[in-house]
């Protein structure tokens, strides 16, 4: 048991902490000036040579590999509700690396999809 | 057009987006992998079903869609925020098991119908909140 909540805390900051540096990257790169194909493109250009990018797409995988391993070693009732708190710990980062201004209405939506998500994936 | 309505209307775009690439590209997969058959654990079993992915036009096709969410998602998040993007994606969830019960006929338990109401009043929820809370960089070219 102590292995599986080991890694589900390690999948949980591998993930949280890959869309939180992926996020930080693309508001340095600066969003595309239109929503056109060429605009677009010109910022996926200036995205890919972002570091934080390129920090956050190992900690994807990594992230995509521990929940493959934690399916085979837990229950998917398990580990499913587990997975779907990171909505709760990705909010915590939002607001306390990136700054963002969480309101209590956001936080009431974003615990409602939680356990949404959670309740859709275990019944599935 | 007011800019908060630009924001809320862009925003809204690139969710959807990304909503159908990540449907769209997991039915695919799904589809490709089942094309592929079930995979067995051992060194060459896995080297001969890497093969065959790499041959199989619909898994290539998933990737192309999974791709797109990923663009759909590094543009949104380039001026939304993470925790207003993040929980507007779970609306996927809602939408496969309507598809489910609408296309492909499934009954879907209660418990499956509360977590789809959790989830489309929490994003309805996050939807009313200000997409963006920080200074965001336009880049001008």
């Amino acid at each position: 048991m102590t292995r599986v909540v080991l890694l589900l805390i390690f999948f949980i900051c591998c993930s949280t902490g890959g869309e939180i540096a992926m996020t930080h990257g693309m508001k340095q790169v600066g969003e595309p000036e239109r929503l056109r194909l060429l605009p677009v493109l010109r910022f996926l250009g200036r995205a890919i040579r972002s570091g934080w990018l390129w920090f956050a797409l190992p900690l994807l995988a990594i992230s995509f590999y521990s929940l493959l391993i934690l399916l085979s070693w837990a229950p998917l009732s398990v580990v499913i509700p587990a997975s779907a708190f990171n909505y709760v710990v990705g909010t915590f980062g939002a607001k306390y690396l990136l700054k963002e201004r969480v309101s209590p209405k956001r936080w009431a939506g974003v615990v409602m999809v939680c356990l949404g998500v959670a309740l859709v994936l275990v019944t599935g | 057009m007011t800019p908060e309505h630009r924001l809320r209307l862009k925003t809204l775009l690139m969710v959807s987006l990304m909503v159908v690439c990540a449907n769209v590209g997991d039915l695919l997969l799904k589809r490709g992998m089942l094309q592929v058959g079930a995979v067995q654990i051992s060194p060459s079993a896995i080297r001969q079903a890497l093969l065959s992915t790499m041959h199989n036009g619909t898994i290539w096709l998933a990737i192309l869609f999974l791709v797109g969410f990923t663009v759909c998602y590094m543009t949104a998040v380039s001026w939304a925020d993470y925790s207003y993007v993040m929980p507007a994606g779970a609306f996927g969830y809602a939408v496969q098991t309507t598809l489910a019960v609408v296309v492909l006929h499934e009954a879907v338990n209660a418990e499956r119908w509360i977590g789809v109401t959790l989830i489309v009043v929490g994003v309805l929820l996050v939807g009313q909140t200000h997409p963006s809370t920080t200074k965001n960089k336009v880049v001008l070219s």
